[in-house]
Protein backbone atom coordinates (compact mmCIF):
# COMPACT_ATOMS: atom_id res chain seq x y z
CA UNK A 1 0.00 0.00 0.00
CA UNK A 2 2.58 2.21 1.10
CA UNK A 3 4.33 1.59 -1.27
CA UNK A 4 2.24 2.52 -4.50
CA UNK A 5 1.45 5.56 -2.27
CA UNK A 6 5.14 6.54 -2.40
CA UNK A 7 5.56 5.42 -6.10
CA UNK A 8 2.52 7.66 -7.50
CA UNK A 9 3.54 10.15 -5.33
CA UNK A 10 7.34 10.17 -7.16
CA UNK A 11 5.66 10.17 -10.34
CA UNK A 12 3.84 13.04 -9.33
CA UNK A 13 6.82 14.92 -8.38
CA UNK A 14 8.93 13.56 -11.35
CA UNK A 15 6.18 15.05 -13.82
CA UNK A 16 6.12 18.54 -11.96
CA UNK A 17 9.99 18.69 -12.51
CA UNK A 18 9.75 17.36 -16.02
CA UNK A 19 7.29 20.27 -16.93
CA UNK A 20 8.85 23.39 -14.78
CA UNK A 21 12.28 22.17 -16.15
CA UNK A 22 10.86 22.49 -20.00
CA UNK A 23 9.27 26.04 -19.01
CA UNK A 24 12.60 26.99 -17.85
CA UNK A 25 14.33 25.69 -21.34
CA UNK A 26 11.59 26.98 -23.22
CA UNK A 27 12.06 30.98 -21.09
CA UNK A 28 16.30 31.01 -21.36
CA UNK A 29 15.87 30.02 -25.00
CA UNK A 30 13.07 32.76 -25.29
CA UNK A 31 15.44 34.84 -23.55
CA UNK A 32 12.55 35.08 -20.71
CA UNK A 33 14.97 34.99 -18.08
CA UNK A 34 11.71 36.49 -15.62
CA UNK A 35 10.45 33.92 -16.44
CA UNK A 36 12.75 31.48 -16.08
CA UNK A 37 13.60 32.72 -12.25
CA UNK A 38 10.17 32.08 -11.88
CA UNK A 39 10.39 28.49 -12.94
CA UNK A 40 13.45 27.81 -11.20
CA UNK A 41 11.56 28.71 -7.96
CA UNK A 42 8.73 26.54 -8.86
CA UNK A 43 11.07 24.07 -9.03
CA UNK A 44 12.40 24.39 -5.83
CA UNK A 45 8.52 24.86 -4.47
CA UNK A 46 7.70 21.07 -6.23
CA UNK A 47 10.85 20.09 -3.52
CA UNK A 48 9.42 21.69 -0.72
CA UNK A 49 6.02 21.10 -1.44
CA UNK A 50 5.87 17.30 -1.54
CA UNK A 51 8.39 17.03 1.72
CA UNK A 52 6.24 18.95 3.53
CA UNK A 53 3.36 16.89 1.67
CA UNK A 54 4.56 14.00 2.89
CA UNK A 55 5.75 15.02 6.37
CA UNK A 56 2.26 16.59 6.41
CA UNK A 57 0.81 12.98 5.78
CA UNK A 58 3.41 10.99 8.22
CA UNK A 59 2.49 13.14 11.35
CA UNK A 60 -0.91 12.85 10.77
CA UNK A 61 0.10 8.89 11.06
CA UNK A 62 1.72 9.31 14.01
CA UNK A 63 -0.96 11.49 15.50
CA UNK A 64 -3.69 9.23 14.60
CA UNK A 65 -1.89 6.35 15.82
CA UNK A 66 -0.71 8.00 18.83
CA UNK A 67 -4.28 9.19 19.00
CA UNK A 68 -6.14 5.73 18.59
CA UNK A 69 -4.09 4.08 21.40
CA UNK A 70 -5.72 6.56 23.45
CA UNK A 71 -9.73 6.22 22.41
CA UNK A 72 -8.78 2.41 22.54
CA UNK A 73 -8.60 3.00 26.49
CA UNK A 74 -11.42 5.78 26.98
CA UNK A 75 -13.87 3.63 24.90
CA UNK A 76 -13.21 0.60 27.02
CA UNK A 77 -16.46 0.39 28.47
CA UNK A 78 -15.33 -1.37 32.29
CA UNK A 79 -14.33 1.70 34.16
CA UNK A 80 -11.11 0.09 35.96
CA UNK A 81 -8.16 2.10 36.56
CA UNK A 82 -6.80 0.29 33.69
CA UNK A 83 -9.30 2.91 31.23
CA UNK A 84 -7.89 5.66 32.69
CA UNK A 85 -4.17 5.37 31.59
CA UNK A 86 -3.59 7.33 28.62
CA UNK A 87 -0.11 6.67 27.21
CA UNK A 88 2.05 3.69 27.12
CA UNK A 89 4.69 4.54 29.44
CA UNK A 90 1.91 4.78 32.08
CA UNK A 91 0.86 1.24 30.76
CA UNK A 92 3.79 0.41 31.67
CA UNK A 93 4.66 1.42 34.63
CA UNK A 94 1.60 -0.37 35.46
CA UNK A 95 2.57 -3.36 34.32
CA UNK A 96 5.57 -2.81 37.08
CA UNK A 97 3.23 -2.15 39.86
CA UNK A 98 1.59 -4.88 39.77
CA UNK A 99 4.16 -7.57 38.71
CA UNK A 100 5.70 -6.14 41.95
CA UNK A 101 2.45 -6.35 43.74
CA UNK A 102 1.95 -10.16 42.93
CA UNK A 103 5.43 -11.14 43.65
CA UNK A 104 4.84 -9.26 46.99
CA UNK A 105 1.69 -11.09 48.24
CA UNK A 106 2.50 -14.19 46.70
CA UNK A 107 6.12 -13.91 49.28
CA UNK A 108 3.94 -12.76 52.03
CA UNK A 109 2.14 -16.06 51.93
CA UNK A 110 4.96 -18.01 51.33
CA UNK A 111 6.37 -16.45 54.14
CA UNK A 112 3.36 -16.92 56.04
CA UNK A 113 3.22 -20.37 55.45
CA UNK A 114 6.67 -21.85 55.88
CA UNK A 115 6.93 -21.67 59.61
CA UNK A 116 3.12 -23.61 60.11
CA UNK A 117 4.60 -26.25 57.52
CA UNK A 118 7.68 -25.88 59.69
CA UNK A 119 5.89 -26.30 63.04
CA UNK A 120 3.53 -29.06 61.78
CA UNK A 121 6.48 -30.84 60.71
CA UNK A 122 8.56 -30.30 63.87
CA UNK A 123 5.69 -31.94 66.09
CA UNK A 124 4.65 -34.79 63.78
CA UNK A 125 8.28 -35.91 64.77
CA UNK A 126 7.81 -35.06 68.19
CA UNK A 127 5.25 -37.41 68.43
CA UNK A 128 6.16 -40.37 66.45
CA UNK A 129 8.96 -40.81 68.02
CA UNK A 130 6.16 -41.60 71.76
CA UNK A 131 4.45 -43.43 69.21
CA UNK A 132 7.24 -45.25 68.37
CA UNK A 133 7.41 -46.06 71.74
CA UNK A 134 4.00 -46.76 72.33
CA UNK A 135 4.32 -49.74 69.01
CA UNK A 136 7.24 -51.13 70.97
CA UNK A 137 5.12 -50.98 74.15
CA UNK A 138 7.76 -49.04 76.36
CA UNK A 139 4.87 -46.08 76.79
CA UNK A 140 4.38 -45.70 80.45
CA UNK A 141 0.32 -45.20 81.27
CA UNK A 142 0.76 -42.09 82.51
CA UNK A 143 3.19 -41.16 79.16
CA UNK A 144 0.34 -42.60 77.30
CA UNK A 145 -2.36 -40.71 78.94
CA UNK A 146 -0.32 -37.72 77.68
CA UNK A 147 0.41 -38.81 74.15
CA UNK A 148 -3.45 -39.43 74.08
CA UNK A 149 -4.30 -35.82 74.46
CA UNK A 150 -1.38 -34.47 72.53
CA UNK A 151 -2.60 -36.44 69.35
CA UNK A 152 -5.69 -35.11 69.76
CA UNK A 153 -4.31 -31.75 69.98
CA UNK A 154 -2.13 -32.13 67.05
CA UNK A 155 -4.67 -33.06 64.96
CA UNK A 156 -7.17 -30.25 65.31
CA UNK A 157 -4.16 -28.01 64.85
CA UNK A 158 -3.27 -30.07 61.57
CA UNK A 159 -6.75 -29.09 60.87
CA UNK A 160 -6.60 -25.49 61.61
CA UNK A 161 -3.01 -25.31 59.66
CA UNK A 162 -4.51 -27.11 56.85
CA UNK A 163 -6.82 -25.07 56.47
CA UNK A 164 -4.73 -21.55 56.56
CA UNK A 165 -2.15 -23.59 54.30
CA UNK A 166 -4.99 -24.28 51.44
CA UNK A 167 -6.13 -20.63 51.60
CA UNK A 168 -2.88 -19.39 51.81
CA UNK A 169 -2.34 -21.47 48.26
CA UNK A 170 -5.51 -20.84 46.71
CA UNK A 171 -4.74 -16.75 47.69
CA UNK A 172 -0.97 -17.50 45.76
CA UNK A 173 -2.92 -19.02 42.59
CA UNK A 174 -5.27 -15.84 42.57
CA UNK A 175 -2.10 -13.75 43.06
CA UNK A 176 -0.88 -14.85 39.57
CA UNK A 177 -3.77 -12.74 37.48
CA UNK A 178 -1.62 -10.45 36.61
CA UNK A 179 -0.15 -12.38 33.51
CA UNK A 180 -3.43 -12.44 32.25
CA UNK A 181 -3.99 -8.44 33.01
CA UNK A 182 -0.58 -7.14 32.28
CA UNK A 183 -0.27 -9.03 29.24
CA UNK A 184 -3.12 -7.46 27.73
CA UNK A 185 -1.52 -4.22 28.55
CA UNK A 186 1.42 -5.02 27.12
CA UNK A 187 0.07 -6.34 23.78
CA UNK A 188 -1.18 -2.75 23.26
CA UNK A 189 1.86 -0.94 24.30
CA UNK A 190 3.24 -3.66 21.67
CA UNK A 191 0.54 -2.72 18.98
CA UNK A 192 1.53 1.23 19.70
CA UNK A 193 5.31 1.01 19.33
CA UNK A 194 4.60 -1.25 16.11
CA UNK A 195 2.44 1.22 14.61
CA UNK A 196 4.74 4.12 14.94
CA UNK A 197 7.92 1.61 13.72
CA UNK A 198 6.08 1.53 10.62
CA UNK A 199 5.27 5.20 10.10
CA UNK A 200 9.05 5.77 11.07
CA UNK A 201 10.19 3.62 8.29
CA UNK A 202 7.99 4.92 5.83
CA UNK A 203 9.40 8.43 6.47
CA UNK A 204 13.31 7.10 6.72
CA UNK A 205 11.80 5.63 3.18
CA UNK A 206 10.34 8.84 2.10
CA UNK A 207 13.66 11.18 3.24
CA UNK A 208 15.42 8.62 1.25
CA UNK A 209 13.20 9.48 -1.97
CA UNK A 210 13.43 13.08 -1.24
CA UNK A 211 17.27 12.65 -1.25
CA UNK A 212 17.52 11.51 -4.80
CA UNK A 213 14.89 13.67 -5.83
CA UNK A 214 16.31 17.06 -4.62
CA UNK A 215 20.27 15.84 -4.95
CA UNK A 216 21.10 16.08 -1.27
CA UNK A 217 23.84 14.60 -0.23
CA UNK A 218 23.53 11.87 2.14
CA UNK A 219 25.62 12.52 5.58
CA UNK A 220 28.41 9.98 6.48
CA UNK A 221 26.91 7.61 8.72
CA UNK A 222 28.10 7.30 12.15
CA UNK A 223 28.15 4.35 13.67
CA UNK A 224 28.98 3.96 16.76
CA UNK A 225 30.55 1.20 18.41
CA UNK A 226 28.59 -0.32 21.12
CA UNK A 227 29.33 -0.53 24.83
CA UNK A 228 29.64 -4.15 25.81
CA UNK A 229 29.86 -3.29 29.14
CA UNK A 230 26.52 -1.39 29.00
CA UNK A 231 23.79 -2.35 30.87
CA UNK A 232 21.23 -4.40 28.80
CA UNK A 233 19.07 -6.40 31.17
CA UNK A 234 17.66 -9.67 30.59
CA UNK A 235 18.75 -11.05 27.35
CA UNK A 236 15.67 -12.24 25.49
CA UNK A 237 17.20 -13.44 21.80
CA UNK A 238 20.14 -15.31 23.24
CA UNK A 239 19.53 -17.75 20.75
CA UNK A 240 20.73 -15.54 17.92
CA UNK A 241 23.69 -14.08 19.70
CA UNK A 242 27.28 -15.82 19.81
CA UNK A 243 28.32 -13.02 23.11
CA UNK A 244 25.96 -14.02 25.50
CA UNK A 245 26.09 -16.97 27.86
CA UNK A 246 22.89 -18.73 28.17
CA UNK A 247 22.69 -21.20 31.36
CA UNK A 248 25.05 -21.06 34.67
CA UNK A 249 27.32 -23.82 33.67
CA UNK A 250 28.26 -21.75 30.42
CA UNK A 251 28.95 -18.38 33.13
CA UNK A 252 30.97 -21.43 35.05
CA UNK A 253 33.26 -22.28 31.92
CA UNK A 254 33.71 -18.89 31.15
CA UNK A 255 35.26 -17.70 34.43
CA UNK A 256 36.89 -20.89 34.89
CA UNK A 257 38.65 -20.77 31.58
CA UNK A 258 39.80 -17.30 33.38
CA UNK A 259 41.68 -19.01 36.04
CA UNK A 260 38.92 -19.09 38.78
CA UNK B 1 27.78 -12.83 59.26
CA UNK B 2 26.40 -9.51 57.62
CA UNK B 3 25.65 -9.56 54.50
CA UNK B 4 24.53 -6.44 52.46
CA UNK B 5 22.22 -7.12 49.71
CA UNK B 6 21.81 -4.41 46.53
CA UNK B 7 19.63 -4.78 43.93
CA UNK B 8 16.69 -1.78 42.03
CA UNK B 9 14.18 -4.22 42.56
CA UNK B 10 12.45 -5.12 46.17
CA UNK B 11 11.34 -7.92 44.97
CA UNK B 12 14.85 -9.66 44.16
CA UNK B 13 15.72 -8.85 47.55
CA UNK B 14 13.49 -10.17 49.42
CA UNK B 15 13.83 -13.61 47.02
CA UNK B 16 17.51 -13.48 47.71
CA UNK B 17 16.74 -12.71 51.61
CA UNK B 18 14.88 -15.29 51.93
CA UNK B 19 17.56 -17.94 50.40
CA UNK B 20 19.97 -16.29 52.67
CA UNK B 21 17.91 -17.52 55.18
CA UNK B 22 17.33 -20.77 54.30
CA UNK B 23 21.19 -21.18 54.50
CA UNK B 24 21.49 -19.46 58.21
CA UNK B 25 21.82 -16.41 56.88
CA UNK B 26 19.72 -13.98 58.65
CA UNK B 27 21.96 -10.47 59.48
CA UNK B 28 20.97 -9.25 55.98
CA UNK B 29 20.88 -5.56 54.95
CA UNK B 30 19.20 -3.71 51.72
CA UNK B 31 20.41 -1.11 49.63
CA UNK B 32 18.45 -0.10 46.09
CA UNK B 33 21.56 0.98 44.44
CA UNK B 34 25.52 1.01 44.16
CA UNK B 35 25.43 4.76 45.33
CA UNK B 36 23.40 4.47 48.49
CA UNK B 37 25.25 0.61 49.13
CA UNK B 38 28.34 2.31 49.31
CA UNK B 39 28.13 4.17 52.03
CA UNK B 40 26.52 1.05 53.98
CA UNK B 41 29.43 -0.81 53.09
CA UNK B 42 31.99 1.86 54.14
CA UNK B 43 30.69 2.02 57.98
CA UNK B 44 28.87 -1.14 58.17
CA UNK B 45 31.09 -3.69 58.84
CA UNK B 46 29.89 -6.01 55.99
CA UNK B 47 31.09 -9.24 55.81
CA UNK B 48 29.59 -10.11 52.19
CA UNK B 49 28.45 -8.18 49.45
CA UNK B 50 26.11 -9.61 46.82
CA UNK B 51 24.96 -7.55 43.97
CA UNK B 52 23.28 -6.88 40.52
CA UNK B 53 24.46 -5.41 37.95
CA UNK B 54 21.67 -3.09 36.09
CA UNK B 55 20.51 -0.61 38.65
CA UNK B 56 19.84 3.19 37.77
CA UNK B 57 22.02 5.62 39.44
CA UNK B 58 25.94 3.45 40.24
CA UNK B 59 25.62 0.32 38.75
CA UNK B 60 27.03 -2.92 40.08
CA UNK B 61 30.17 -3.28 38.61
CA UNK B 62 31.00 0.10 39.65
CA UNK B 63 29.93 -0.42 42.93
CA UNK B 64 32.37 -3.50 42.61
CA UNK B 65 34.93 -1.29 41.55
CA UNK B 66 34.68 1.31 44.32
CA UNK B 67 35.15 -1.82 46.39
CA UNK B 68 38.27 -2.89 45.07
CA UNK B 69 39.74 0.51 45.04
CA UNK B 70 38.73 1.00 48.93
CA UNK B 71 41.23 -0.05 50.92
CA UNK B 72 39.15 -1.11 54.03
CA UNK B 73 36.69 -2.83 51.63
CA UNK B 74 39.18 -3.87 48.95
CA UNK B 75 39.01 -8.09 50.67
CA UNK B 76 34.92 -7.98 50.49
CA UNK B 77 33.88 -11.07 48.99
CA UNK B 78 31.76 -10.01 46.28
CA UNK B 79 28.77 -11.67 44.46
CA UNK B 80 26.96 -10.36 40.99
CA UNK B 81 23.70 -11.65 40.40
CA UNK B 82 22.31 -10.29 37.71
CA UNK B 83 21.06 -10.94 34.19
CA UNK B 84 23.90 -9.58 32.00
CA UNK B 85 24.53 -12.57 29.95
CA UNK B 86 27.00 -10.96 27.61
CA UNK B 87 30.83 -12.51 27.53
CA UNK B 88 32.55 -9.33 27.69
CA UNK B 89 30.55 -8.87 30.78
CA UNK B 90 31.62 -11.58 32.87
CA UNK B 91 35.21 -11.22 31.98
CA UNK B 92 34.88 -7.43 33.38
CA UNK B 93 33.56 -8.40 36.67
CA UNK B 94 36.14 -11.11 37.00
CA UNK B 95 38.94 -8.25 35.97
CA UNK B 96 37.62 -6.08 38.40
CA UNK B 97 37.95 -8.72 40.98
CA UNK B 98 34.27 -10.51 41.28
CA UNK B 99 33.83 -14.03 43.31
CA UNK B 100 31.39 -15.81 41.98
CA UNK B 101 28.65 -14.68 39.11
CA UNK B 102 25.24 -15.82 38.77
CA UNK B 103 22.79 -15.04 36.12
CA UNK B 104 19.17 -14.64 36.94
CA UNK B 105 16.69 -16.55 36.35
CA UNK B 106 18.88 -18.70 38.81
CA UNK B 107 17.88 -21.41 41.73
CA UNK B 108 17.93 -21.63 44.76
CA UNK B 109 20.72 -24.75 44.61
CA UNK B 110 22.95 -22.19 42.06
CA UNK B 111 23.18 -19.86 44.51
CA UNK B 112 23.72 -21.90 47.15
CA UNK B 113 27.17 -23.10 46.03
CA UNK B 114 28.21 -20.07 44.81
CA UNK B 115 27.84 -18.63 48.15
CA UNK B 116 29.21 -21.45 49.90
CA UNK B 117 32.42 -21.76 47.31
CA UNK B 118 32.84 -18.17 48.25
CA UNK B 119 33.23 -18.95 51.60
CA UNK B 120 35.46 -22.09 51.08
CA UNK B 121 37.95 -19.83 49.62
CA UNK B 122 37.26 -17.12 52.31
CA UNK B 123 38.33 -19.36 54.86
CA UNK B 124 41.00 -21.00 52.89
CA UNK B 125 42.85 -18.04 52.25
Amino acid sequence: MADSKSGGHLEDIQDSIREHTKSLVDAVEAGDFTSAIQHVQNLSDVRDQSLYREIGRLTRGLHDSIKNFEIDISSSEQETDESKMADASDRLGYVIQSTNNAANKTMDLVEETIPVVDDLKAEAAELSVEWGKLLRRELEVSDFRQLYKKIDVFLKKVDGSGSTMSSNLSNILLAQDYQDLTGQVIQKVIKLVKGVETDLVELVKMAGLVERITGIEKTQEVTEAADELLAEGPIVDAEERENVVTSQDEVDDLLSSLGF
Amino acid sequence: MKILIVDDFSTMRRIIKNLLKDLGFTNTHEADDGSTGLPMLKTGDFDFLITDWNMPGMTGIDLLRAVRADEALAHTPVLMVTAEAKREQIVAAAQAGVNGYVVKPFTAQALKEKIEKIFERVDAS
